[in-house]
């Protein structure tokens, strides 16, 4: 699988992206600098977390902005895979890719810890490999995770299976526990949690993992 | 001209920041205060001197960068 990591200026967990791409795929993505107009094909982009333009006027609304997401909203409404975290995330929702917005955490508070999840939906390209899997456990660090929309998108998103991954306890004030959601087409994932940080047990745990293998599956 | 922009969250919206300004105002003696919300100001210098092509102008650049109206309202005086 041929995967590219989109680094911005500000990104921190872009080599983290790039060294889980790398030993899972077998490949080594390729890394485009945000003032890129144009990059070559792949099979997967990544938009990794971090602080992108020190999170300025609003997470992510300045990298939504950048010449190189013209290119990435273009692929991702063609089809191509799309992942976004934590700071990926919060681009994805301020292009519209995603619905929805990421707030500050309802508590104030930057979290940063492993947390466990529920797979709401094992059905998409990102988490097929899940089934049969009740919880996983994954690292969250951020300030700015709490997941807003309003009511009739959230309806929309849980009839629709567009919702991922909940929090199973509440850790940042996000409506309905939402961890991560796909666009209607299901090949564009946000969610807080960093699964490239939990990819092999010297890290702790490799339910992350399973995030990447299922995408790997459902490209043949 | 100079455009005057407030960005606010969209009442419904929590605002964790404006409910912690609130409490430590609550905390210092400040009781006559039933709510805050934190928004923002943005002073934008233009060099339009159409004055109804400046206002289009700085509504689409609210639109598309500087409110997110997922969640904030924001409103313009130009001056």
């Amino acid at each position: 699988m041929k995967s590219a990591v989109i680094v911005f200026p500000g990104s921190n967990c872009d080599r983290d992206m790039a060294v889980a791409l790398e030993k899972i795929t077998g490949q080594k993505p390729i890394m485009v600098w945000h003032q890129e107009y144009d990059f070559p094909e792949v099979d997967f982009i990544a938009l990794p977390g971090g602080f992108s333009y020190g999170d300025y006027l609003r997470c992510g609304a300045m990298s939504a902005r950048s010449h190189v997401m013209k290119e990435v909203v273009k692929r991702a409404e063609a089809g191509v895979p799309t992942f976004g975290v934590c700071n990926g995330f919060q681009i994805l929702t301020e292009t519209g890719l995603l619905p929805g917005a990421l707030m500050r955490n309802a508590n104030l508070h930057f979290v940063c810890r492993d947390v466990e999840m529920t797979v709401e939906n094992t059905d998409s390209m990102f988490t097929s490999g899940y089934k049969g899997m009740d919880s996983i456990t994954i690292p969250v660090a951020h300030h700015d995770g709490n997941y807003f929309a309003d009511t009739e998108t959230l309806d929309r998103l849980e009839g629709e299976g567009q919702v991922a991954f909940k929090y199973k306890s509440d850790i940042n004030g996000a409506q309905r526990r939402i961890a991560g959601i796909m666009n209607a087409k299901g090949n564009v994932l946000g969610m807080m949690p960093h699964p490239e940080r939990m990819i092999e047990p010297a890290l702790g745990g490799s339910d992350g993992r399973i995030l990447f293998e299922s995408v790997i599956n459902s490209l043949g | 001209m100079k455009a005057r922009i407030h960005i606010t969250l969209k009442n419904g919206v929590l605002d964790p920041q404006g409910k912690a300004i609130e409490h430590a105002l609550g905390n210092m003696g400040f009781t006559g205060v039933d709510a805050a919300r934190q928004g923002k100001y943005i002073e934008l210098d233009l060099s339009h001197t159409d004055r109804a092509k400046a206002e289009a102008e700085v509504d689409e650049m609210c639109k598309k960068l500087l409110a997110n109206t997922v969640i904030e309202n924001y409103s313009i005086e130009l001056e």
